[in-house]
């Protein structure tokens, strides 16, 4: 194979009618690497991971997936992939167990394979006791572990996983990160979306940060709190009046723009726990009264908001979309 | 992975009809899970025989039949019955739309489409089952039929053609109705949308009254209206009375009108749905 990255797009623009989801996206994703493709509401990862998986055709720019066009060779690239999207595509009335059946069937796997493999993957995720009972009795977190295991029948070298977790209560999600991460184990290559920076944090080793339709950031989550600047400081005020008084006491200390959110005031500054006293001497001279005072390592919401100048969270106001649009991010 | 999972050798029917099949027999599991929807399928035809039967009986004369009040209400319901076999096996397209509007909500359709399954496959297996669903639709209505005073009085294997036109004929209603399920931003858009054109159809025709006693206008669209034909076949090879026919090719040759009709519905439909489907997503 001449192309050994598992993806490898350039370029690629994505409009529907006026509206730009994808804007000149570049992306490279080598084999047995986990990339986290990082964003709010409407910055593209869908939209990216849809003509990665031969959804969507793109309108400019092209892209590769184990090494295949997606636009010229999209079965190859089915072939090659697995798919999980934001909400679980299995069908309601059939069992767990029919379900893998029917999608190993139209994967052309041996019948006898499917039927191993089935059992296999309703073991290892948890679902054997409930492999025969149809989809609709299931709870949120079995759908998704099933959806998962559907999309792994075929034993894909690349996985796509569009907001694995949305969703999901926390105890569902931890489960469903012990299952992508023995996957990642496994050596599967992963391309996940996310808007939880700490789900990228925790499963992806690099990551790419978008925001309307283009990368803004590249590199490991270590990499990226480090671009930013190295600890940040985090005040809470007793008095939500005082934000404003603490966040100029801070300024003075710190190496950066404060931020305020809440009643809780954070800037980056440098020199370890010196600083923390010097603040504390400052909020107290300037009669500042404080409930919560730290020194953290920055979180990747931090990375997001100075990078974008607003919380990844936010959903950001959509231009107008017709229906089919709707619900894609 | 190091381990690669086998793919089975092609089978002889070929790739898009076994996915079909695949497909298929999803879509009649899911029949036998949700009973209900299955029984009131059941129930709706079964009402149209009653009603129909019983309401408009003795009130609809058929031409060349009955001297009589009696003989007159025996026949129509002999004349009724082709009607509704027609009007009912139309009536599966409505299945079909709602069925696919329902998959691509569900967000099942991003799955199938980005399997290496044959194109077209979710759609081939929609038709086949909703079609295949109509022999039993088709069964307990022959049998509401017989217990009213319908009788078959073609000899067997010209009835045996006559099931077959009418499941021909829903195989290919099935392609219109999953073609605007497609188009559906929602089920329950689909399943207005999915009835709407069937009232028309059916009732533009001689399902339930003799063409001859429409306007001479509506008599040139009934005559060409395939559920007329279709009709009109069912109730020549069943041995029911047929009225008197308007000079129009189609009503001079039912059958092969039938026939001719539901090919070129299905070219169209299936080539219009299999490329609507290769551009749709979830929604």
């Amino acid at each position: 194979m001449s192309d050994d990255r598992a993806v490898f797009a350039e370029g690629v623009v994505k409009k529907f009618g006026e509206v730009v989801a994808l804007d000149g996206m570049d992306l490279t994703v080598e084999r047995g690497q986990v990339v986290g493709l990082l964003g709010p509401n409407g910055a593209g990862k869908t939209t990216m991971v849809r003509i990665l998986s031969t959804l969507l055709a793109p309108t400019e720019g092209f892209a590769r997936v184990a090494g295949f066009d997606v636009v010229k060779e999209p079965d190859e690239v089915r072939r090659a992939i697995g798919l999980t999207g934001q909400y679980a595509a299995v069908d309601e009335y059939l069992t767990g167990r029919e379900n893998l059946r029917m999608f190993g069937d139209l994967y052309h796997l041996e019948p006898k394979y499917v039927k191993r493999r089935s059992q296999e993957l309703l073991d290892s995720f948890d679902l054997s006791e409930a492999a025969d009972r149809p989809v609709r009795t299931y709870s949120g977190g079995m759908r998704r572990r099933l959806d998962l295991a559907s999309s792994l029948i075929a034993r894909p070298s690349i996985l796509f996983l569009d907001e694995p977790t949305t969703g999901l209560d926390p105890r569902s999600r931890l489960g469903m990160w012990a299952v992508i991460e023995s996957l990642v184990a496994e050596g599967t290559t992963v391309l996940l979306t996310t808007q939880y920076l700490e789900e990228a944090d925790q499963l992806a080793q690099d990551i790419v940060v978008i925001d309307h339709g283009r990368v803004i950031a590249h590199g490991t989550a270590e990499a990226l709190k480090d671009q930013i600047g190295g600890d940040r400081i985090e005040v809470t005020v007793v008095n939500l009046g005082q934000a404003g008084a603490a966040a100029e006491v801070l300024r003075s200390v710190s190496t950066g723009e404060p931020a305020i959110e809440e009643g809780r005031v954070s800037a980056p500054v440098s020199g370890g726990s010196t600083v923390l006293v010097t603040a504390i001497r400052a909020l107290d001279v300037a009669g500042i009264e404080v409930s919560d005072l730290l020194l953290r390592r920055p979180t990747l919401d931090d990375v997001f908001m100075s990078l974008t100048g607003h919380a990844a969270e936010d959903a950001q106001p959509v231009p107008a979309k017709r229906g089919r649009k709707g619900r894609q991010s | 992975m190091s381990t690669v999972a086998p793919v089975r050798s092609r089978p002889i029917v070929g790739w898009a009809v076994h996915d079909g099949l695949v497909v298929a027999r999803r879509n009649l599991i899911q029949s036998i899970r949700v009973p209900e929807s299955l029984f009131f399928s059941l129930v709706q035809p079964v009402i149209f025989v009653l009603l129909f039967a019983y309401v408009f009986g003795g009130a609809i004369p058929i031409p060349g039949d009955g001297a009589n009040a009696e003989d007159a209400a025996n026949a129509y319901r002999n004349y009724l019955m082709p009607g509704i076999f027609g009007q009912t096996v139309a009536f599966a397209a409505a299945a079909s739309t709602v069925g696919i509007a329902e998959d691509m909500r569900k967000g099942l359709i991003d799955r199938f489409r980005a399997l290496p399954m044959a194109h077209g496959a979710v759609l081939i297996g929609r038709t086949f089952a909703d079609a295949g669903r109509q022999i039993l639709v088709l069964a307990v209505l022959s049998l509401t039929g017989l217990i009213v005073g319908w009788r078959i009085s073609g000899g067997v294997l010209n009835a045996i053609y006559a099931y077959l036109l009418l499941l021909l004929f829903a195989y290919t209603v099935s392609w219109v109705g999953s073609t605007i399920g497609l188009s559906m931003p929602n089920p329950e858009t689909a399943s207005t949308a999915g009835l709407a054109w069937l009232f028309p159809l059916t009732f533009l025709s001689n399902a339930f009254v003799p063409i001859s006693s429409m306007p001479d206008w509506l008599q040139a669209f009934a005559a060409f209206n395939p559920v007329s034909t279709l009709v009109l076949s069912t109730r020549e090879l069943f041995g029911n009375p047929t009225g008197i026919q308007p000079d129009y090719w189609p009503m001079q040759h039912p059958e092969a009108y039938t026939v001719l009709a539901c090919a070129v519905i299905i070219a169209i439909f299936a080539t219009l749905s299999v490329r609507k489907f290769g551009r749709t997503t979830s929604k």
